[in-house]
């Protein structure tokens, strides 16, 4: 029961600092992964392929996985539900009190301020996470995985096209799932 | 409560079908909301987006809620809320059961490094986006090297950095708005 209690009150923080959606829980579950032993970074590489191959908001996607590694089924039912509460009462009160809480000037101004600095987050997060993905630690310093680096440069390359931007997302990972299987990636 | 039911089914179908998230949710939103239900016009949508990215959390969850709060009250929100996360919920519940298996697999391995360098690519288009959406003038570009900075060189927790960053946000615009005031 203690992990329980333990998951319920660190995703109810997730749910309400990390403010910028989604992609904004990732500094804090790799702050999680640090801190506890529920699951480790290279895990969460994983998840995150996972997550955003699969239908689904991202970071419901992230808590459900992640909160499964630390707790089973359970876990994962647990984080995905403490994850939305926070949101959830803050926007109650917002739909019944506030008429024009997007006008307000303070809420502007806080997140003319917040918009920058969780981008600067996300981004250090995932550069870590290509760290981890790209690049392997050996003894002997740094392995790059040179095809791997490369599919992921013809890859974003390629999303910049006009003809492919219309793609479905889903389609971009049927690609690259084959492109894995018949190179061996 | 079968207008309950349909709001729970409508948002588990949009959370079902949509990858992403976010912004990606967004013509799905419209497809189904306004245009084949038509329970709120395209402007509430707009509306309703805008509240959900600025309120902490989740948006397309957030976006949900708000909705479902809409129509049918705090009921309306409940079911909302929980059709979106439902179909995660058992999707990533289902795969994580099985996910050790599977990666037995030597071709489950190769499939997922591909999908893991197509998400690379995805989040670098991502962050290029957000860095154009949130930088918008020298103001904002301090505020995220500062950011950059503190989170790489100091150890403080990235909820301090939130709160922080808040405070810098609010202190700019009323200066600004007091130089504007005087000039």
């Amino acid at each position: 029961m203690g992990i329980i209690l333990k998951l319920i009150w660190a995703y109810l923080k997730i749910g309400l600092f990390a403010i910028g959606g989604g992609l904004a829980t990732i500094p804090f579950l790799i702050e999680l992964a640090k801190k506890e032993d529920w699951f480790t970074i290279a895990q969460l590489t994983n998840m995150i392929a996972i997550s955003e191959s699969t239908p689904g908001p991202v970071g419901i996607n992230m808590a459900t996985f992640s909160g499964f590694h630390a707790a089973g089924i359970l876990g994962g039912i647990v984080a995905s539900l403490a994850i939305v509460i926070p949101s959830f009462l803050i926007i109650i009160f917002i739909a019944k009190f506030l008429e024009n809480f997007s006008e307000n000037k303070y809420v502007k101004g806080a997140f003319f301020g917040i918009r920058p600095a969780v981008t600067a987050m996300i981004a250090i997060a995932i550069f870590e996470l290509f760290k981890l993905t790209l690049v392997t630690k050996t003894d002997a310093g740094w392995l790059p995985h040179w095809e791997l680096i490369l599919f992921a440069v013809l890859t974003f390359v390629c999303m910049q096209l006009k003809f492919v931007k219309k793609w479905h997302p889903a389609m971009w990972f049927v690609v690259g799932a084959a492109v894995g299987i018949v190179f061996k990636l | 409560m079968k207008e309950l039911w349909s709001l729970f089914y409508a948002f588990m179908k949009i959370g079902g079908l949509t990858f992403g998230g976010g912004l990606s949710m967004l013509p799905m939103l419209d497809h189904e909301l306004v245009k084949k239900r038509e329970w709120i016009d395209s402007e509430t949508l707009l509306d309703c987006y805008a509240i959900g990215q600025c309120t902490p959390g989740i948006i397309a969850v957030n976006t949900a809620t708000f909705i479902g709060y809409k129509r049918k009250g705090v009921l309306g929100a409940i079911f909302s809320t929980m059709g979106m996360i439902f179909p995660s919920l058992v999707i990533i519940t289902l795969i994580a059961l099985f996910f050790e298996q599977f990666l037995a697999y030597e071709i489950v391995e190769h499939a997922l490094m591909g999908i893991k360098a197509v998400v690379c690519a995805l989040m670098f288009q991502t962050i290029l986006g957000l860095l154009k959406k949130s930088v918008v003038g020298i103001a904002s570009a301090i505020i995220c090297i500062a950011g950059t900075a503190i989170a790489i060189f100091t150890n403080l927790s990235v909820l301090v950095i939130v709160l922080g960053s808040a405070f810098s946000g609010i202190l700019i615009k009323s200066i600004e708005e007091r130089m504007k005031a005087k000039s």
